[in-house]
């Protein structure tokens, strides 16, 4: 990662990075630029430098912040109307440890409103553009925070995932993104979707960032007390040593994109002609996984956005007559209508006479999917798979269409589900430039050997 | 199941809002859709199965209880708010 230092300033660093951001300002990236809180935090660290104090591990490294993140540097809107004028007060406590560290965020990046969504197309702001085909997507719903790093904006940005949205847009446009293993990154100050599969993580060009990253942002946080005691930086890292990669055979089929398939193909010879075995695994309830997770995940949608009220903060329509008005007239302008389908869905798999039905039912596939990754790790050290079925796709062709919308996210969701780590990786292109990506998932609390391992893959 | 106009509204009650007559047709469709498609596990077996709600693997974490220093005082939360008077969030009648 490119840090100040008397060779280069962190000024240099972050006026490059401004000025890239205004260059490609008609990709929609960034809901907010602070260009003045920037520049003056850039040159408090070459103050710094030049009087040859101590700076930490990222400094003068420009970042993006996913709107999700709170911190009292502009708006935190999660791309929703339903946060508008809501300044934080408090800091997210990941955003403050890479800030503690010295890296300066430049802006705020765009995503699906409230992080509902695989394209970035359900933002209040309108939708981001892919790096590499202006008529496709970014994928989501760190969409922003993707591009902002493929188009080489910033060093690294910042992405939530629930189901998919760092992987997946980091694979539509070529470049890392980790979901660790869930309670690794305090989720603190992070805006809520659902609670049991939110994950903190990021998206860098390089697999040595990443490490340095999890390195800083990682660990237990009294503040959200899923966090897992601090492991990242005590666990083994990859030792050369010959490993075990799984193949799951039910991913393997006509619905899955022939590029992809060919891709997954390229990088199983890889890993074979360098000594590794392949393993095939059958996984017959991940098929489930996608049903499971879209009652699950609304349910805890629902409940957890049931705060956003007009009341304490936020958007508050006007002209409300009494208080039921106003949290009906607030919830009705402010969400945007993909926020009111999970919401709904999930109030439906949570009412009664359908909570057996649903989400109980979703609550025990869970189960069966947890021991299936317990059983396949196993049998193998990590697993190989596409991100999704499909690489980016074009602007509108899905968002009328909700349930093949969800389908995109018909192999990354799992991973949530069973609370393991999944780091998507490049993987080529299309003849017509497309970017590729696979996921390389491993068992709870090996990221970082997960993320070393992925060298091999290059 | 079939999803009618009136579970529609009754779903829109329960979430607190407050739809349009061309909402309630295309959110209608919309869920329609949705739990079609997620009613497939009825084809799972899950008998004996206990259900998962969290991956954590941990239960209860304690802490003293104790009062301690918050990033955010009562001045800055009212801050945020359209309305506040007397250290009280203002909102319309409430009856």
């Amino acid at each position: 990662m490119k840090i100040a230092n008397k060779k280069v300033t962190a000024e240099r660093l972050v006026r490059d990075a401004l000025e890239k951001a205004k260059h490609f300002e008609d990709y929609h990236i960034f809901t907010f630029i602070d260009e003045e809180g920037a520049l003056k935090k850039a040159r408090e660290i070459d103050t710094k430098i030049a009087k040859g104090e101590k700076v930490g591990r990222l400094a003068g490294v420009p970042y993006a912040l996913k709107d999700n993140f709170l911190s009292p540097r502009g708006e935190t809107r999660a791309s929703a109307l339903m946060l508008e004028g809501f300044t934080s007060p408090v800091t997210a406590t990941s955003v403050k440890k890479l800030e503690d560290e010295g890296a300066i965020m430049i802006g705020r990046t765009n995503m699906d409103a409230f992080a509902h969504g695989s394209s970035t197309e359900n933002s209040y702001y309108g939708p981001t553009l892919n790096s590499h085909d202006r008529e496709r997507v970014a994928g989501g719903s760190s969409g922003g925070s993707a591009v902002a790093v493929a188009l080489d904006i910033v060093e690294f940005a910042t992405g939530s995932d629930t189901g998919g949205s760092i992987r997946q847009p980091a694979s539509f446009n070529g470049i890392y993104g980790l979901k660790p293993t869930y309670g690794c990154i305090s989720r603190y100050g992070v805006v809520a979707m659902a609670s049991s599969t939110d994950c903190i993580g990021f998206f860098t060009k390089t697999l040595e960032d990443m490490d340095l990253l999890m390195s800083i942002a990682s660990g237990r946080d009294d503040k959200d007390m899923t966090t897992l005691p601090d492991f990242y930086e005590k666990s083994e890292g990859y030792t050369d040593k010959k490993m075990r990669i799984g193949v799951i055979r039910e991913f393997d089929n006509d619905s899955v994109d022939q590029n992809i398939r060919e891709a997954l193909k390229k990088k199983i010879d890889l890993l074979k002609s360098k000594g590794h075995e392949i393993v095939e695994l059958d996984m017959p309830a991940l098929k489930y996984g996608l049903a499971a997770y879209y009652i699950l995940v609304p349910a805890e949608v629902a409940s957890n956005l049931s705060r956003h009220d007009g009341v304490r903060y936020g958007f508050r329509s006007e002209n409300s007559k009494d208080l039921d008005s106003l949290y009906e007239n607030s919830r009705s302008e402010g969400f945007m209508p993909e926020n009111k389908r999970r919401i709904m869905i999930g109030n439906f798999v949570l009412s009664s006479g359908f909570y057996d039905a649903y989400f109980l039912k979703a609550a025990k596939a869970r189960t069966l999917i947890v021991k299936e990754y317990e059983q396949a790790f196993s049998k193998c050290d990590f697993i190989l798979t596409p991100v999704s079925p499909n690489p980016a796709f074009k602007l509108g062709e899905k968002v009328n269409d909700p349930v093949a919308m969800y389908l995109e996210d018909v192999m990354s969701v799992s991973l949530n589900l069973a609370g393991v780590p999944g780091l998507a990786i490049p993987a080529g292109e299309t003849k017509d430039g497309i970017s590729l990506g696979l996921q390389l998932v491993g068992p709870r609390r090996s990221d970082k050997c997960l993320i070393e391992f992925a060298k091999e893959l290059q | 199941m079939n999803i009618k106009r009136e579970d529609i509204i009754h779903l829109a009650a329960l979430s607190n809002f407050r739809l349009d007559e061309k909402e309630i047709d295309s959110l209608g469709r919309d869920l329609q859709d949705i739990i079609k498609y997620i009613s497939q596990l009825d084809k799972l077996d899950t008998d004996n199965i206990e259900p998962t709600y969290q991956v954590i693997e941990m239960e209860n974490v304690w802490r003293d209880d104790e009062i301690l220093p918050q990033e955010a005082d009562r001045e800055a939360l009212l801050a945020l708010t359209k309305e506040a008077k007397d250290n009280q969030i203002k909102v319309p009648k409430v009856l």
